[in-house]
């Protein structure tokens, strides 16, 4: 019972909770910026089923993290050039699924293995290297606050832009190409972009969990509904409110803040995905009902 | 179920029989070593049905590519509403082969048809309040406004192809131009789907470009007939491409065609080439 209990304080403490919130006043912004830009990226991570590059776009930009860690330079510059590394990389090397999924494959380790060399040279605080890999949130000081928002306005601009004939180009190729829409070059703007938002989410939630803000809110999102202006909207209200949800529960405990998201982020998803199957009961009844054969 | 006709905003062009909207001379397409069709000479005129038949691997589906631009040739011309095919693109309704559209359950009818106004445009959208009356107009002119809000995945096969229809409508197109839409319909969808057409055509002296294997379904409409072969390819109406004689030479084999009760029977076309297969098994029956 007391060894039950010593683990519920380090996974759930509240003193001194005024004091400490002062104290991620940056991450909390930071946060809301990241699951703005998480949810929206999301939505095309779903549509055009790459989940899979999210995963190894993050370890690229963990080793680029790390590499900046050793070289004692800007860390979140540092995970942005990972990240566009590997993203171009995705990028150029395969638009069909099969090809990119091999090429996402063999950069992964590579990636992951640079990184591991990076934090082994990496003399200084040993809690700086496990943040990057499974997140941290007093880690986001102001000049990074900076660099995080600057970033997340480039890519909320980015996908402003390039929203509506990017949803084509994603949900409905075939035609799109016909009507002239640019499909491969938006594939390719759009690896960038998500490169960018994968580069920021590491900040937080660290290399490993940054399907958590990327994939889970906008597939938890697509369970309720199809409508497209509320799928991102939901989307980016799930993110944040895994992210800030986290960071607000972390915050006194001595555990990182990755479990809190993934957990949070993960219960919103079984919660959708329970109302998506009254959802598609009642479009089959549709279905049945609309063809008196 | 009710019988809905694609009358949108009537305004009938009716061009002269010298102003093609298609125009192909002396076309050929090869990839490498292998032509797949040459010396191809065609014109389709504004309100003309043309249907393009051929056993898979006879360039079918390398010709819809090429119409919209996004195969080129190798050799003769082809020019679209007199410019070249990329810059015509926007003036063809593009009725793809039905696939599985990707994650379609994150895309209702309603926003596949609104693809079709706005899709291609670069910034946010503003005023959108026309586009979508007109998305609504559209979806009742091919009957699918029951299903407007249910996400593709969950269509049938034929609900589906009616809001591929709506979507190439939306484009107001000069050419329709329909990659077998009729695979995997019952017959009852697949008049459906070829009534849309056909009205849209009547009423907007839109050209059909119709890509099929099976030529019975569109019989009666057909103006002319473009006969995809190995061994070469027939242009003419039904009743002349469509003989014993003309297929036995575009074959290079004895061919039989069979007239039953209006439809047409081909039987004795030899196995096809042995080419990677990107149509749906075909049925059994009159295939010609």
């Amino acid at each position: 019972m007391i060894l039950a209990d010593g683990i519920w304080h380090q996974v759930f403490a509240f003193d001194h909770y005024g004091e400490l919130l002062a104290l991620v006043r940056n991450s909390l912004i930071a946060g809301a910026a990241l699951g703005l830009v998480g949810g929206l990226a999301g939505v095309f991570v779903i549509l055009r089923d790459l989940p899979f590059a999210v995963h190894g776009i993050s370890e690229l930009s963990f080793a680029g993290a790390s590499a900046a860690l050793l070289l004692g330079t800007n860390i979140v510059a540092g995970s942005i050039v990972g990240s566009l590394l590997a993203a171009g990389a995705i990028g150029a090397l395969g638009t069909r699924a099969r090809d990119r999924n091999s090429a996402i494959g063999i950069l992964m380790p590579f990636g992951l293995g640079l990184g591991v060399l990076f934090l082994a040279l990496y003399k200084g605080r040993a809690a700086n290297k496990f943040g990057l890999l499974t997140g941290q949130i007093v880690a986001v000081d102001t000049p990074q606050t900076a660099w995080l928002l600057g970033t997340s306005a480039l890519v909320l601009a980015a996908l402003v832009v390039l929203w509506r004939p990017l949803t084509f180009a994603s949900a409905d190729p075939d035609v799109a190409a016909a009507r002239g829409v640019p499909v491969r070059g938006l594939s390719f703007a759009f690896m960038i972009v998500l490169g960018l938002a994968v580069a920021l989410s590491v900040q937080v939630v660290g290399a490993l969990l940054v399907l958590t803000l990327v994939v889970t809110p906008a597939a938890a999102a697509g369970r309720v509904t199809a409508s497209p202006v509320l799928l991102p909207l939901l989307s980016v209200v799930f993110a944040v409110a895994s992210i800030e949800g986290g960071i607000l529960l972390a915050l006194g405990s001595s555990v990182p803040i990755s479990p809190y998201v993934t957990t949070i982020s993960f219960g919103i998803y079984a919660i959708c995905r329970l109302a998506g199957t009254f959802r598609a009961r009642h479009w089959g009844a549709r279905t049945v009902t609309a063809q008196p054969a | 179920m009710r019988q809905q006709t694609a009358t949108l905003a009537p305004r009938a062009r009716r061009g002269g029989a010298g102003t093609a909207l298609i125009g192909l001379r002396g076309a050929a397409l090869s990839y490498g070593a292998h032509t797949v069709w040459q010396d191809l000479q065609l014109d389709v005129h504004p309100g003309e049905f043309v249907a393009v038949l051929g056993p898979n691997g006879s360039g079918k589906s390398s010709l819809v590519r090429a119409l919209l631009g996004r195969q080129p040739l190798s050799a003769g011309t082809l020019t679209v509403l007199g410019r070249t095919p990329r810059e015509a693109a926007r003036h063809i309704g593009y009725v793809p082969q039905q696939a599985e559209v990707s994650a379609q359950a994150l895309l209702r009818a309603r926003d596949l048809v609104r693809f079709g106004i706005d899709g291609h445009r670069f910034g946010p959208r503003l005023r959108s309040g026309a586009a979508r009356r007109r998305v609504d107009e559209i979806l009742e002119a091919v009957g699918a406004s029951a299903y407007a809000d249910v996400p593709l995945g969950m269509l049938s096969g034929g609900e589906r192809q009616r809001v591929r229809i709506g979507q190439a409508l939306a484009t107001d197109p000069r050419i329709l131009l329909c990659d077998e839409p009729l695979v995997s319909l019952d017959l009852h969808h697949q008049r459906a789907v070829t009534e849309l057409i056909d009205a849209r055509r009547r009423s907007h002296d839109t050209a059909v470009v119709f890509v099929t294997h099976e030529i019975n379904p569109v019989l009666d409409l057909v103006d002319r007939v473009l006969y995809l072969a190995p061994g070469g390819h027939r242009v003419g109406t039904p009743d002349e491409v469509l003989t014993s004689e003309s297929l036995s030479r575009l074959y290079g084999t004895q061919v039989d065609v069979v007239r039953v009760r209006g439809r047409i029977v081909v039987v004795g076309v030899p196995d096809e080439p042995a080419t990677p297969p990107h149509h749906a098994p075909d049925q059994e029956g009159a295939r010609p």
